[in-house]
């Protein structure tokens, strides 16, 4: 594989982004924003005392993200563990919201090939229609960059028609380097997504982080016409946030990227701010979190 | 050598422990009655107050789940800090037009209302607390709990005494406060941050914010997220806007007008109880 590594200007993604995130959105803009963050969620719960009834619950809300305000969109997915997949297929049936699963030995990906490849095949036969996968950081950060996409490519192939999202962990690949070249080795091997973070590692989803593989996407689609999506994931959980990263989307990806089919968010506590900031925008009062579902 | 310029202070919000200046950016100029000094005061935004509240709410748990006699405590330390600025408050009194013996009397006041309510702190849960007669087999008791938020309206004609009469007994009773400082005599509320600022109250307990009263009522009347409103005037526009914007999230609309708070009627501890909530519990006995 050629290792031909882009060499990232932190200052200069830092001040990028100062300049993007700047922008004001204001009234009409706003609202329409904000319903389409709504429609680009993938409502995720990822605990170790996650249930089925949670599950269900959480289907739900994504089905009805806050029923007194009629014509609001449902989210994109909801993202759960393997185990809850066809508990959550049986809870969106009908709904058009796709289910969603980590697999891969999430979070720390520290398992063998075969195991991985297992999870996979039986979160694809519980009918989960999108994989989240982790790479390995640990052999991507001992320089072994065909291990990393020799695994990506077989993960792909297990998933069938199911999409595949794959999860860097830029929080673990220390610079913003790897974080590009890890960007295009999982373009390469055949990811229909690249995320961010699995969540469980801090720093998750920073806006630089974003910012870089973004332009990987561009780079990739210019050179080979194909659209990778993206999925910041993890620490987002205000709407202004969200509203700054569709900005950022707009003016590196452009237009096309503003669909749920090619840029997602990933989070538990998104939804709920911003459906506090559509409801104060009809009605001029501040929300609280009150009065909204849990999950 | 050239002649020293005296640094003056910038008058700022107060907000979560901080003291930023308006996001707005705009500022109102304050003359004193002598005409003699001239300070640019925040005209604080509906958003300052938004963020303010966002300070409030995250601040509450940790107080309300203080032990009384903590927070007795603490409003005991804000009365000493208080006293150890005396001259500072002196100056910013008179500044205001007040006489150098009202001013003395005011600051007196002030202390001392403090320590009064640092006293009622770990006994007013006692006082408000009951057992209720059931006909049944359980024991049946109430007791007071703090309401959470609460916006406030301090009183236009006093600066210091008016906003401590208003702050203290709100706090005592373990809410976090927002509080809108006198539009026309806003220097010692200002200061008086600088007080809590160094008295152990976590930031964001209180809030202070300088502004136009009749820019920010509204929003102080029906935030969502704020579960009580004191008001202090006698304006009966504004006191119906309060009661009205209150009904939306029903928070309990509280209205003091024609208080002199120099008395000492302008402290007693059914203040504490006007941003408390009864809590009822039946436990079952004799089983």
């Amino acid at each position: 594989m050629e290792t031909f590594l882009h060499r990232i200007d932190e200052v200069g993604a830092q001040e990028r982004v100062a300049r993007l995130f700047s922008r004001s959105i204001k009234k009409e803009s706003k609202i329409n924003a904000l319903r389409t963050i709504l429609s680009m969620i993938d409502l995720t719960t990822l605990e170790g005392k996650d249930s089925p009834g949670k599950v269900k619950q959480l289907c739900y809300k994504a089905a009805h993200l806050h029923d007194q305000f009629p014509h609001l969109p449902t989210v994109a997915a909801i993202c759960v563990y393997p185990t809850m997949v066809s508990a959550a297929k049986t809870a969106l049936e009908g709904t058009g919201i796709k289910v969603a699963s980590v697999a891969t030995a999430f979070p720390s990906g520290m398992t063998s090939l075969e195991f991985k490849l297992e999870e996979v095949r039986m979160v694809v036969d519980a009918g989960a229609d999108e994989v989240d996968m982790v790479i390995s950081r640990g052999k991507f950060l001992r320089g072994e960059y065909q291990y990393v996409s020799d695994e990506i490519a077989r993960v792909k192939e297990a998933c069938g028609k199911s999409h595949l999202k794959v999860i860097l962990e830029t929080g673990e690949l220390v610079t913003l380097d790897n974080v590009r070249f890890a960007s295009e080795i999982a373009m390469e091997a055949g990811a229909d997504f690249i995320k961010t973070s699995t969540g469980k590692v801090t720093p998750a989803a920073t806006p630089p982080v974003v910012l870089v593989m973004l332009e990987a996407i561009r780079d990739y689609y210019k050179q080979t016409g194909k659209k990778i999506g993206m999925k910041p994931a993890g620490g987002i959980s205000k709407a202004k946030l969200a509203v700054q990263y569709l900005v950022m989307v707009r003016e590196t990806l452009g237009q096309d990227w503003l669909t749920a089919d090619l840029f997602r968010f990933g989070a538990s506590s998104l939804a709920n701010d911003v459906l506090m900031q559509i409801v104060k925008q009809s009605t001029g009062v501040y929300q609280s979190a009150n009065y909204f579902s849990i999950d | 050598m050239s002649k020293r310029e005296n640094i003056k202070k910038t008058y700022k919000l107060y907000i979560g422990g901080k003291f930023p200046r308006t996001e707005s950016g705009r500022y109102v100029k304050w003359i004193d009655p002598k005409n003699s000094t001239a300070v640019n005061i925040c005209r604080g935004s509906r958003k300052d107050f938004r963020n303010a509240v966002v300070s409030a709410r995250s601040a509450f748990s940790g107080w309300c789940s203080k032990t009384a006699y903590n927070r007795s405590q603490i409003l005991y330390r804000i009365g000493e800090m208080l006293e150890g600025r005396r001259s500072q408050f002196m100056d910013e009194l008179m500044l205001q037009g007040e006489s150098q013996k009202a001013a003395e009397n005011e600051i007196n006041q002030s202390i001392d209302r403090l320590i009064y309510y640092a006293g009622w702190a770990d006994k007013y849960q006692q006082v408000f607390s009951r057992v209720n007669p059931v006909a049944l087999s359980y024991f049946n008791f109430s007791y007071p709990e703090p309401t959470g938020v609460v916006s406030a309206i301090a009183p236009e004609e006093t600066s210091l005494i008016g906003l401590v009469s208003i702050v203290a007994p709100i706090i005592t009773g373990g809410n976090t406060v927002v509080v809108l400082a006198s539009e026309t005599k806003p220097l010692c509320s200002i200061t008086f941050a600088e007080v809590l600022h160094t008295s152990d109250v976590p930031g964001g307990v209180v809030n202070i914010l300088t502004g136009y009263r009749s820019e920010l009522l509204e929003h102080f009347s029906s935030h969502m997220d704020v579960n009580a409103i004191v008001y202090c005037g006698s304006n009966k526009d504004e006191i119906k806007i309060v009661q009205e914007k209150a009904a939306l999230n029903v928070k309990r609309p509280i209205v003091y007008s024609d208080e002199n708070w120099l008395d000492n009627k302008g402290q007693d501890p059914y203040r504490i109880l006007n941003t408390l909530e009864t809590k009822t519990t039946w436990h079952p006995v004799g089983i």
